[in-house]
């Protein structure tokens, strides 16, 4: 768009409007996070004071060394990143199918596949529970995997197929022509080009899995508990420490945070595709 | 090639993307159909989980249960507020943070990088730093609005019927507008330039190149962002569950929220799954009407 506005116009109507939007984006996380540093006779106080006076660790000391955190940590790591695999080993041959294949069938599974992700959780959940129960998988990692599975396939089987709809067929031709077979060609050719959006979509299940709570609850006991039902748990046995809590709800929040960050661009193309091309 | 190797070549090609699909069949099918089906079993039956043994085929009863069910319809119209209220504000926010995104400053990037982490927080983060700021004895909420002079004294916003249902909305939508504001500033950076200096030759307001030029331009956009947006706030149970399990009273019960109640804490699977697949059905019919009426206004 042509902008004639002046410098101070500008100002006036885009900066400070989307300061505000971002203060108000920002202003909750970086309240968990001061308070997690507050000690906690400065979190009692009334008025409140915004800025710690004397910042502190303890408050993660005390969940890492007193809580089961630090194994709760390690839970939700290797549940999210086995989700990450599963779903990308069965969703990268999938979006192969999608977009390299023309066939019977095609366009129903598509639109199959994307209206998984319109079913409600509790629909799928009570069942779930009851098959897990039934098969002896109930509390163990490939039970809550099995769980995430439920979201995180439809969704990269959609991005990944909106990835591999970018690298040009005549790719895949010139491969056969110099005598590759398909899976040569996709093992030589295609894959190395898509593995930015692999890696994309990995990360999406990755965040999505690490961020899971209903799913996580139901199927897990003690002994593979993520992190998200570990903290709310804390809020029904510590409720009033909140410093605890809020240290826990940051070391949950910044490595997604970073993560996200770090796809952000790719992420937002490939989940954003399908709504803007239609 | 004789015509029996065509043959053969041909049933080759129909059934090799089938080897490629087949994982993300056998899995979805043994996660996603077998459940929904035993959901749609269940929902017909009287199953509660300790007593697994009296399990009977009771035909439309959960429904029929349901029809004189006063938390159903108190669920059904909290629901009702929900969707609407958090969509549609969602929707403006983002729409308005979308168009200023669109505007050319130094630090677009940065802004643009910012505004989506609400997005990628967990929904327990999300209950959890609201439940704190909405605290009633140190709540920075409280704190700061009596600190402008608009309260005389502290809210418990969460405890209290009139509110707790609007306080855990402000926090979705703080959540989901950032899912609004890329899709729409990605549609946004598809129109055409020249769109706009045929307007400003024309002599178009600012205001009138808004609605007349930008908002036309991405309507397709802003329709499938408010469908795709709608099912999920509509499903969505989890912050409400983390801030106040549905209470007080049944204050901030919503239809999927009471349907888990019902199963997880009333251990009664036939008539949470029988809750559950109304929430369905009734989305299903939404989405059904919303693409009938798109596609015919598109083929107009």
């Amino acid at each position: 768009m042509i902008d004639r506005r002046s410098r101070l116009a500008r100002i006036a109507q885009v900066e400070i409007p989307i300061l505000a939007i971002i203060g108000f984006a920002l202003a909750p996380y970086l309240w968990m996070i001061l308070t997690s540093i507050k000690p906690a006779r400065e979190l009692a106080e009334w008025p409140v004071h915004y800025l710690p006076r004397e910042a502190t660790l303890d408050h993660y000391r005390e969940l890492i060394t007193r809580t089961s955190f630090a194994g709760n940590l390690s839970n939700s790591l290797i549940i999210a990143c086995g989700a990450a695999l599963a779903g990308l080993a069965v969703s990268i041959p999938a979006g192969y199918a999608f977009s390299r294949f023309r066939f019977g069938g095609r366009r129903l599974l598509m639109t199959g596949f994307l209206a998984i992700n319109m079913f409600p959780i509790v629909l799928l959940i009570i069942p779930l529970f009851l098959l897990m129960r039934a098969l002896g998988l109930l509390d163990t990692y490939l039970g809550v995997i099995a769980g995430h599975s439920t979201f995180a396939i439809p969704f990269a089987i959609w991005m990944l197929t909106s990835y591999f709809n970018t690298i040009p067929r005549e790719l895949d031709e010139a491969a056969t022509i110099d005598g590759a077979s398909r899976l040569q060609a996709i093992r030589l050719i295609i894959l190395p080009l898509v593995l930015p959006g692999v890696a994309t979509a990995g990360i999406y299940i990755f965040i999505t899995s690490w961020n899971e709570y209903l799913f996580a609850m139901m199927l897990s006991g003690e002994a593979v508990r993520t992190v998200t039902v570990a903290l709310q748990l804390f809020i029904g046995e510590f409720t009033i420490q909140w410093g605890l809590l809020t240290a826990g709800g940051t070391l949950i929040a910044l490595p997604v945070t970073l993560l996200f960050l770090l796809v952000q661009k790719r992420l937002v193309g490939g989940l954003t595709a399908g709504a803007v091309k239609s | 090639m004789s015509n029996a190797a065509i043959a053969v070549d041909r049933r080759r090609v129909t059934w090799t993307p089938f080897l490629f699909l087949a994982p993300a069949l056998a899995v979805t099918t043994a996660i996603v159909v077998y459940p929904v089906i035993q959901t749609i079993w269940l929902s017909f039956s009287n199953y509660v989980i300790y007593a697994p043994d009296d399990q009977r085929f009771v035909g439309l009863a959960n429904f029929r249960t349901m029809l004189g069910d006063e938390v159903f319809w108190i669920s059904l119209w909290h629901s009702a507020i929900w969707i609407v209220g958090v969509v549609s504000l969602q929707f403006l926010l983002g729409l308005a943070t979308a168009l200023l995104l669109n505007q050319s400053f130094w630090w677009r990037g940065l802004a643009r990088a910012l505004v989506v982490i609400p997005w990628a927080l967990p929904s327990v983060i999300i209950g959890l730093m609201w439940t704190w700021m909405y605290d009633f004895n140190t709540g920075v909420i409280n704190d700061a609005l009596i600190r402008l002079g608009l309260l005389s004294g502290p809210v418990a916003w969460l405890a209290r019927p009139d509110t707790a249902l609007y306080a855990i909305m402000l926090a979705l939508i703080w959540q989901g507008f950032p899912f609004f504001a890329v899709t729409i500033l990605s549609g946004l950076q598809t129109v055409p330039a020249e769109l706009y200096e045929a307007a400003e030759v024309d002599g178009a307001t600012r205001w009138q190149k808004l609605t007349k030029v930008t908002l036309p331009s991405i309507a397709d956009v802003i329709a499938t962002a408010l469908l795709l947006r709608t099912i999920w706030v509509a499903n969505s149970l989890d912050v409400i569950l983390v801030t106040t399990g549905g209470g007080p009273g049944y204050a901030t019960h919503t239809l999927p929220l009471y349907a888990f109640l019902r199963a997880y804490s009333g251990m009664e699977f036939g008539y949470g799954a029988a809750l559950a697949l109304v929430l369905t059905v009734i989305l299903f019919a939404a989405v059904f009407i919303y693409v009938r009426r798109a596609s015919g206004e598109a083929a107009r």
